[in-house]
C-alpha cells in the first residue's frame, strides 16, 4: 500500500524546483516509466552475429536474444560491407523470422484432396525417403537407350524422374550436401535461382 | 579491440559516450537529425527500421498512385515517411549532369553516416591529395532534361518550440535531456490537442488505443548510447544523427559544396530560429533542393501558442487601452 | 567512374549502393543506362534511357569509339590481353561477306557452333577458364593423349596489333558498323548522349584512373545475356580496368547465397568448384582419364584439373575411392544434354518427371510462365516444398487462376504434396557467399520452432533414411549412396549435423590424418587429399573457421581482409596482378594495389596476390612449357590457358567469340544489322502452351515489356509479401507507363490496366510517370511497360504475377530466360479473365501470325526445332 502513496519528492512543484524545470515541460514531468527507459537490447542475454538473408550484398546483422527469443535484429556496425546499415528488407528481418506467417508444422496434401492435414515430422521424412526410392527405381537409366544416338549404350547411371530446385537462399553447407546426396542418388536435374 | 555489441557505439558528433546513468543532471547535448535529401535513394530503410525498433503496426495496404509512396504521410504508426516527388524540372547531379563543373572542383568528404565512426575506412590508404576529382561529363546532353525525382525522409522535427508539447494538458509530452520531444504513452490520455497543434501534421492518434504517437528520437536507444534506428539503417547517410550544432555546421558546408557543384537550389529548411522563427528552429532539419511546399513541408510553420501569445499581448494592450479610456473618461467626467 | 547498366543498384542492392554514393561524393561520375528512370537514375549524374534488349549495340558502340579514337590502354592491351593473338585463317565473323550475322562454324542441324575455326592459329584447341569446357567432346577422350592446347606458348602473336588476323584487327572489323548513328537508331539513345558516356568512360580510364561496370539480371535475362557481359569485359580490357581497384565488372547477385549455390552448385551441369558434370560421352573404361582429358588444359591454372577432380572423389567416397577403382568416378551420373530448369519443367509438364523438391524457392511466381510450372506440378506424383510460409508453389493445387476459372479441379490433381517448414538463417549456423565471393558465417541465435528444420538437417536425415533403405542392396546402382561419406556429427538438442564439419570437408583435408589443408595448392591427384570444393580450399585452414572472422572493418585497411573469407585464398580482387605494370610496378601511385617486391622477390600489396607469389614479372616460359609453369610473369589472367584476358573467346561460348547484336526473341523492330534477327544458338521450347509472338512488330503486341524488382520486396515475395512492414510500402501489383502511352491508351494513374501476351493476361494498377518515356527507334516511337514481378495469389498482399506473361526461351550458354525484353499489349481497365495459354486462352493469341512472316532465323540456314515439338494436350 505504502508504495502507492504519493511520495513527497514526487510532488510536481518540488520536482520542478529540483530540476530547475520552471515550465514543467522537462524532466520534472517524466513518469517513472520514462525515467527507467532503456533500449531492450540492453537486456539481451546474448548477441549472435549474422548475415542478412535477402540479397547477396551480405550485410552484417546482429541478432539480440533474450529468454531464447529474438528481441531485435539490426545492422552490424563493424561490418566493412555494410557499416551497420540495412535496407528495408534487411531491417524487416525481425518480422521474417518471428512473424506469424511462419508455418511450424509439417503439412500434407493427399492426392485429390482439397485441404492440408498435419503429419508428424518423422513420418513425413520416412514417406519422402520411400517415394525417392520408389521413383528412382522406376525411372532409373543405367545406359542410354537411343539407337539413333552416337552414344547409344553409354553409361548414364541416373534418373530423370526426380528433380530439385532451390539453393540460392540456403547456406553453402546445405547446397553442398544437397548436391552430394543427389549426385549419389543419380539425380541430375538439380537447379537453383542462379539460373533464373 | 573487444567488441561490445550490447551497447552500440558513441554518438556521432560528440566525443563523449552517452552513458546510461539515471538521475544524472540533464546536461547532455541537444541531439537531432540532419536529413540530406540529395543523398536519399528512397529505399525506405528508415521507415522499416523505425517500425522494427518501435514494433509499430502497419498503416494499411493501400495503393496510393503517388509515385513510390504508399504510406502517404507521417502518423501514429508511421514515424519516418519517405516522400517521392516527380518534378518537371532538372536537377544537376541527379539523373542529369552537373552543369559547368570543371575538373578539380572540390570533392566532398566521405559520407558521414551517424552511428558509425565516420566511414573513413575508405580513406585510410588514400592520401587526401589522391581523392578522386570529378571529370566533367562533357557538354551537357540531358536525357530527361526537365525531370528529377526528389526523395525525402520526413520525420518529427523536434521543434525548439514544440506546439504539441505546449498544447498537451496532461504533461504527457516532455522535453527530454536530449532536447527531443517525447510523448509518454503511460501518461497520454488521448485528448488529441497535440494533433491539431502540430504545424507539420506529424503527430497522430492511433485508432486502436486512442493515444497520440510520434517519433521519439529513439529516446530509449539514446539512453543506452545507441543511435536512432532510422539513422543507423540509412544506407547512404541521408539521415544523419548528432549534436544539433555540429549537424548545422555540417549542413551549411554541404549546401556550399552542392552549390559549388551546380546545385544552385540547395538550401536548408528549419535549421535555426533565424530561418524559421515560427518554431524557433528544428532539431530535425533538412537539406532541400526546391521550395518546401514541393516536399509537402509548410513554408512558414508557426507554433499556435506563438499566436496565442500575440493574442494575449493584443488583448492585454486593448485592456490597458480600454482601462485608460475609462479612467480618462471617469477623470474627465469627475471634473465636470 | 561507375557505369550501372542492367542493374537498378540503388533499389535492388541499396547498401552496396552506399559505396557508389561514397564514390560520387568523392568526385566519381555515376552513369545509369537503363530503360527506366529509377531510384538509381535519380542520384546518378547521368541517366541514359535505352531500349530494353539493345545493350550490345550500345556497348559495341563504345568499343568502336575506343578503337577509332585510339583511346585504349595500349600497354595493358598488348601485354595482358589476347589482342595480339592471331586467329585461325578459317575464322569468319558475322560482318564478313555472306555470313549474314553468323560466325563461322554454325551447324544448323545441331543448332550450335563448332569452335574449330575460332582457334588460336597454330594451337590445337583451347580450354576456357569458364563456360562450356567440353561442349564439343562428342568423341570420348583418352587419358594418354596430351592435354588440350599443349603448344599454347607457341601461339602466333603480333605485338604491333597490325596483323589482319590478330584479335585486335578482328575486333576493329567486327564493331566497325557500331557507329553513334547505329547506336541511336538501335537503342533510341541520342547520339550526343551516347558520345558523352563513351567519352566520360575513356577519360576516366588509364594509368591514373579506373572505371567500373555494374550489372545484374538486366544483362543476364536475355537470349544473348552472356554476351552482354562479354561486351563489357572487352571494354574493360581495352581500357585497362580489369584487376585494378575501382575497376572491373561487378555482378550484383540477388540472393544471400546465390554465389555459393553456384560455387557449391545446386546446378545440373556442374560439380563443386566449376568442375563439369560428367557427360555420357565418357567410355566405360578409363572414364576418369577421359573426363580429365576433356576438361584439363595443358597450360594455365586449369592444368591442375585432375587434382581437384580426384580430391572431390575422395571427399565424397572416402576410403572406398582408390587409384585402382578410378576413385569411383564411374559411380557419378552423366548428362546427355541440357537438363536445366526450363527443360526440366517442360518435361514435367509432359509427365516425365515424377518427384520434385522445391527448397527455398517459389517458381510459380519467381520463374517465367507460372502456368506452365503449375501444369508441371499437376503432373507430378509427389512434390516436396520447404519454405517459411505456404507459398504459391506449395498451394498450386488450390490457389491458381485456372482453378478459379474452373478449368482445373482441385480433386483431379493427383499430386501428393509435402510441406516442410524451414528454419531461418537465425536458427542455424552456416555460411553465405556474397556477391563478391566472400563467405560469411552466420551464427545460430535460437533453436528452430516446432517442426522447422534446416536444409542441412533435412538433407542429412533424408540421406540417412535412404542409406538405411538401400543398406542391403547388391545392385551396383546403389553403391554410390552406400559408399558416400555421410558423417557430420550430431549437435544440439535437435541432433543436427555440424555445419563446421561440412565446411571442413569443403575445405579439404589430408586423408592420412584428417587435418585441414591450407589451400588448393596442397591438393594432390594421388588420393592423399580430399576436398569438397577446391576453390573454397583454405576457408578452414589451420582448423579455423575463416568465414566467421569478424575483425572490425574500422580496424583494418580498406580491403578488410580479415572480415570473412573470399575465394580463392582470400583474394578480394581477382586477377589483381594486372594492377601492376608488366615490370610489376603499380600503374600509378593512386591505383596502387598489388606489386612485385624486388627485394623480397615476391608479390605483395593490399590484397592477397592473385598470382604465383614468387614468379617474377620477367619470367617467360620456354616454348612448349605446360602446367602452371606456362604462366609468364606478365600473364595476370591465370585461369586462362594463355594467361591473358580474352577479348576474343576461342572457346567456352556457344554463340560466338565476339558479342554481336541480335534482337530479343520478341522485338518491336527488325535487327538493324543482319537478316538473322535473333541469336541463332538461343534455346526455344516449341510447345503449343508456350507460344511466341512475331519476331518483330507484332500488331497484337506492340509494346516492350520489361520486368524488375523493387526495393520493398524480394523476388517472388515469399520473404516479403507476408510481412506487414514491407507489404504496406508496396501493397499492389502495378505497371509503369509513360504519359504518352497513358494518353494513347486512356490509362489513368492509380487506375487499372490489363496486360496481355500470348501466354497469359494479368491486371494491375497503373503508375503514369515521366520516368518512362517513349524512345525513337528505327524511326518509330517505342513504348516500354515496366512490370515488377513480386505479387501472386497468396500472402498478406496479393496481385497478379508478371511472370505469367513470359514464355520459355533462353540464352544458350547458361539457359537463363529472357524476361527483360519481350512484347505485349496494354489496355485500360480490368479485363483479365485469368486466361493462360496452358489451360485455355487460345483467344489470347488470335489472330495467329501467318507462318514464315517475320522470321527469326535465316531460311534454310537454321533448323526450326530447338527442342522437340510437343503435341497439344488440350
Amino acid at each position: 500500500m505504502a508504495s502507492k502513496l504519493p511520495i513527497l519528492s514526487e510532488w510536481p512543484v518540488l520536482r520542478q524546483l529540483a530540476h530547475g524545470d520552471l515550465t514543467g515541460l522537462g524532466p520534472s514531468a517524466y513518469s517513472s516509466r520514462t525515467r527507467q527507459l532503456a533500449p531492450r537490447t540492453a537486456s539481451a542475454d546474448r548477441v549472435a552475429r549474422s548475415v542478412c538473408p535477402y540479397c547477396a550484398v551480405g550485410c552484417g546483422q546482429l541478432v539480440y536474444v533474450k529468454d531464447e527469443k529474438i528481441i531485435d535484429i539490426e545492422g552490424d556496425p563493424e561490418s566493412p560491407v555494410s557499416q551497420g546499415c540495412l535496407c528495408p528488407k534487411g531491417a524487416a528481418t525481425f518480422q521474417l523470422v518471428t512473424g506469424d506467417q511462419r508455418e511450424k508444422k509439417v503439412l500434407y496434401r493427399r492426392p485429390g484432396a482439397s485441404r492440408w492435414e498435419e503429419l508428424p515430422l518423422e513420418q513425413a521424412m520416412d514417406m519422402v525417403a520411400e517415394r525417392v526410392k520408389r521413383t528412382r527405381e522406376e525411372t532409373w537409366q543405367e545406359r542410354l537407350e537411343d539407337p539413333a544416338s552416337a552414344l547409344h549404350g553409354h553409361r548414364l547411371a541416373r534418373t530423370l524422374g526426380i528433380a530439385h530446385l532451390g539453393g540460392a537462399t540456403l547456406d553453402n553447407e546445405e547446397n553442398y550436401l544437397l548436391k552430394k546426396l543427389y549426385t549419389a542418388l543419380g539425380i541430375v536435374q538439380v537447379e537453383n535461382q542462379a539460373r533464373i | 579491440m573487444a567488441t561490445n555489441l550490447q551497447t552500440d557505439f558513441a554518438v556521432q558528433g560528440g566525443s563523449q559516450h552517452l552513458a546510461h546513468e539515471h538521475g544524472e543532471a540533464p546536461a547532455r547535448k541537444v541531439m537531432g537529425f540532419f536529413t540530406d535529401t540529395t543523398l536519399c535513394i528512397g529505399c525506405k530503410a528508415c521507415e522499416v527500421a523505425c517500425k522494427q525498433w518501435n514494433q509499430l503496426p502497419d498503416d494499411g495496404f493501400l495503393f496510393s498512385g503517388m509515385s513510390y509512396d504508399n504510406t502517404a504521410h507521417l502518423g501514429a504508426s508511421t514515424w519516418r515517411h519517405v516522400a517521392f516527388i516527380e518534378r518537371s524540372e532538372g536537377l544537376p547531379g541527379q539523373g542529369s549532369p552537373r552543369d559547368g563543373v570543371e575538373a578539380g572542383a572540390a570533392a566532398f568528404g566521405p559520407l558521414r553516416p551517424s552511428g558509425q565512426p565516420a566511414s573513413t575506412s575508405l580513406l585510410t590508404d588514400v592520401a587526401p591529395s589522391h581523392i578522386e576529382m570529378p571529370v566533367p561529363l562533357g557538354p551537357t546532353q540531358r536525357a530527361l532534361s526537365n525531370f528529377s525525382w526528389l526523395m525525402m525522409s520526413d520525420v518529427c522535427k523536434h521543434c525548439e518550440r514544440a506546439a504539441c508539447l505546449e498544447a498537451c494538458p496532461t504533461g504527457s509530452i516532455v522535453r527530454t535531456e536530449f532536447g527531443s520531444v517525447y510523448v509518454q504513452p503511460d501518461v497520454c490520455n488521448g485528448c488529441g490537442y497535440c494533433v491539431s497543434a502540430c504545424p507539420f501534421g506529424v503527430i497522430g492518434r492511433r485508432e486502436d488505443d486512442g493515444r497520440a504517437w510520434k517519433c521519439t528520437l529513439c529516446y530509449d536507444r539514446l539512453e543506452g548510447g545507441m543511435v536512432p534506428a532510422c539513422a543507423k539503417a540509412c544506407p547512404t547517410a541521408s539521415i544523419q544523427f548528432g549534436e544539433v550544432g555540429e549537424l548545422r555546421d555540417r549542413a551549411e558546408q554541404r549546401v556550399e559544396q552542392l552549390r559549388a557543384r551546380g546545385v544552385a537550389e540547395a538550401r536548408l529548411y528549419g535549421e535555426d530560429a533565424a530561418h524559421q522563427p515560427g518554431t524557433e528552429g528544428l532539431h530535425a532539419f533538412f537539406l532541400l533542393c526546391d521550395e518546401p511546399e514541393v516536399y509537402n513541408l509548410p513554408p512558414d510553420p508557426v507554433v499556435p501558442t506563438k499566436k496565442i501569445a500575440d493574442a494575449w499581448y493584443a488583448m492585454a494592450a486593448s485592456v490597458v487601452g480600454l482601462a485608460a479610456i475609462c479612467l480618462s473618461a471617469v477623470a474627465s467626467g469627475g471634473r465636470r | 567512374m561507375v557505369v550501372i547498366q542492367g542493374s537498378n543498384m540503388a533499389e535492388c542492392h541499396p547498401v552496396a549502393f552506399r559505396w557508389v554514393m561514397e564514390a560520387k561524393n568523392r568526385g566519381a561520375a555515376i552513369i545509369h543506362v537503363d530503360p527506366r528512370f529509377t531510384r538509381t537514375s535519380a542520384v546518378a549524374d547521368l541517366h541514359v534511357p535505352l531500349r530494353a534488349g539493345s545493350d550490345i549495340a550500345f556497348l559495341g558502340g563504345i568499343i568502336r569509339y575506343i578503337l577509332e579514337g585510339e583511346r585504349f590502354f595500349k600497354e595493358y592491351v598488348t601485354e595482358y590481353t589476347n589482342a595480339p593473338t592471331i586467329i585461325d585463317a578459317r575464322f569468319r565473323g558475322p560482318e564478313d561477306d555472306g555470313q549474314e550475322g553468323f560466325f563461322s562454324g554454325f551447324d544448323a542441324k545441331k543448332n550450335r557452333y563448332d569452335w574449330e575455326t575460332w582457334s588460336y592459329d597454330g594451337v590445337e584447341g583451347v580450354i576456357p577458364a569458364a563456360g562450356h569446357k567440353h561442349a564439343h567432346s562428342d568423341q570420348p577422350g583418352h587419358g594418354g593423349e596430351p592435354a588440350t592446347g599443349a603448344n599454347m606458348t607457341e601461339r602466333h602473336q603480333d605485338p604491333t596489333l597490325q596483323h589482319p588476323r590478330c584479335v585486335f584487327q578482328l575486333l576493329k572489323k567486327h564493331y566497325a558498323r557500331y557507329t553513334p548513328e547505329l547506336v541511336e537508331e538501335t537503342c533510341g539513345v541520342p547520339k550526343e548522349l551516347f558520345l558523352q558516356v563513351a567519352e566520360t568512360l575513356c577519360k576516366n580510364s588509364g594509368r591514373e584512373r579506373t572505371g567500373a561496370f555494374v550489372y545484374a539480371v538486366g544483362w543476364t535475362q536475355h537470349t544473348v545475356g552472356v554476351q552482354y557481359i562479354r561486351t563489357a569485359a572487352i571494354i574493360q580490357l581495352l581500357l585497362g580496368n580489369m584487376g585494378r581497384p575501382g575497376g572491373g565488372i561487378m555482378a550484383l547477385r540477388g540472393h544471400a547465397s546465390i554465389q555459393g549455390s553456384t560455387d557449391l552448385p545446386t546446378l545440373f551441369d556442374l560439380l563443386p568448384g566449376y568442375l563439369p558434370m560428367p557427360h555420357a560421352v565418357l567410355p566405360d573404361e578409363g572414364a576418369l582419364d577421359a573426363y580429365v582429358q576433356n576438361n584439363r588444359s595443358a597450360t594455365g591454372w586449369w592444368s591442375e584439373f585432375r587434382k581437384y577432380a580426384v580430391s572431390l572423389q575422395k571427399a565424397w567416397f572416402g576410403e572406398a575411392a582408390t587409384k585402382e577403382n578410378d576413385y569411383l568416378f564411374d559411380l557419378l551420373p552423366r548428362l546427355t544434354g541440357n537438363h536445366s530448369h526450363m527443360t526440366t519443367v517442360s518435361e514435367m509438364a509432359d509427365g516425365k518427371v515424377k518427384g520434385y523438391f522445391v527448397v527455398g524457392e517459389n517458381p510459380t511466381v519467381g520463374s517465367m510462365h507460372g502456368a506452365l510450372h503449375r501444369e508441371g506440378l499437376r503432373r507430378l506424383d509427389w512434390l516436396v516444398v520447404r519454405d517459411f510460409a505456404l507459398t504459391e508453389t506449395a498451394e498450386f493445387w488450390r490457389n491458381a487462376p485456372e482453378i478459379a476459372r474452373g478449368e482445373i479441379r482441385t480433386e483431379d490433381i493427383q499430386t501428393e504434396v509435402f510441406f516442410f517448414p524451414a528454419a531461418t538463417h537465425t536458427e542455424k549456423s552456416g555460411s553465405f557467399t556474397n556477391t563478391q565471393r566472400m563467405l560469411q558465417w552466420h551464427q545460430k541465435a535460437v533453436e528452430p520452432p516446432g517442426d522447422c528444420r534446416s536444409e542441412l538437417q533435412f538433407t542429412y536425415e533424408l540421406g540417412r533414411r535412404l542409406r538405411r533403405l538401400y543398406a542391403g542392396s547388391k545392385d551396383p546402382r546403389d553403391r554410390a549412396l552406400q559408399l558416400l561419406t555421410w558423417d557430420y556429427g550430431e549437435v544440439g538438442p535437435l541432433r543436427e549435423p555440424d555445419a563446421e564439419r561440412v565446411l571442413l570437408e569443403v575445405n579439404g583435408y589430408t586423408v592420412v590424418d584428417g587435418k585441414p589443408v591450407p589451400g588448393f595448392g596442397k591438393l594432390a591427384d594421388d588420393g592423399t587429399t580430399a576436398c569438397g570444393c577446391w576453390i573454397y580450399s583454405g576457408c578452414y585452414a589451420g582448423g579455423v573457421n575463416h568465414p566467421a572472422r569478424r575483425r572490425p572493418g574500422q580496424e583494418q585497411t580498406w580491403v578488410a581482409p580479415e572480415w570473412g573469407w573470399a575465394w580463392p585464398m582470400n583474394r578480394r580482387l581477382l586477377y589483381n596482378r594486372a594492377s601492376a605494370d608488366p615490370e610489376g610496378r603499380p600503374w600509378s601511385e593512386r591505383k596502387r594495389y598489388v606489386w612485385w617486391d624486388a627485394v623480397e622477390r615476391r608479390w605483395t600489396g593490399h590484397d592477397v596476390p592473385d598470382f604465383i607469389v614468387d614468379r617474377p614479372p620477367s619470367y617467360r616460359p620456354e616454348p612448349g612449357t605446360v602446367g602452371t609453369a606456362s604462366l609468364a610473369g606478365n600473364d595476370p589472367f591465370i585461369m586462362q590457358a594463355d594467361g591473358k584476358g580474352w577479348i576474343f573467346a576461342p572457346s567456352g561460348l556457344l554463340d560466338g567469340p565476339f558479342p554481336t547484336h541480335y534482337e530479343p526473341e520478341e522485338s518491336v523492330v527488325e535487327n538493324p544489322l543482319y537478316r538473322q534477327q535473333c541469336n541463332p544458338a538461343r534455346l526455344e521450347w516449341h510447345r503449343r502452351d508456350n507460344p511466341y509472338h512475331r519476331a518483330w512488330r507484332d500488331p497484337r503486341f506492340p509494346h516492350v515489356l520489361t520486368t524488375y524488382r523493387l526495393t520493398e520486396h524480394h523476388t517472388s515475395g515469399a520473404m516479403s509479401r507476408w510481412l506487414s512492414w514491407l507489404s504496406e510500402l508496396q501493397p499492389s501489383m502495378f505497371c509503369e507507363v509513360s504519359r504518352e502511352l497513358a494518353e494513347e491508351q486512356g490509362l489513368r494513374n492509380g487506375g487499372w490496366a490489363t496486360i496481355t501476351t500470348a501466354r497469359g493476361e494479368i491486371e494491375c494498377r497503373v503508375l503514369v510517370t515521366a520516368r518512362l518515356r517513349p524512345l525513337r527507334v528505327r524511326g518509330r516511337l517505342v513504348h516500354t511497360i515496366g512490370l515488377p514481378y513480386h505479387w501472386s495469389y497468396v500472402g498478406r498482399v496479393t496481385g497478379d504475377p508478371a511472370n505469367e506473361l513470359i514464355g520459355f526461351v533462353a540464352d544458350p550458354n547458361v539457359s537463363i530466360q529472357e524476361s527483360k525484353a519481350l512484347t505485349g499489349s496494354i489496355r485500360a481497365g480490368r479485363y483479365s479473365f485469368g486466361r493462360r495459354s496452358v489451360t485455355d486462352g487460345l483467344e489470347l493469341r488470335r489472330p495467329e501470325p501467318a507462318p514464315g512472316e517475320a522470321p527469326r532465323d535465316l531460311p534454310g540456314l537454321h533448323a526450326i526445332h530447338r527442342q522437340p515439338p510437343v503435341q497439344p494436350k488440350r
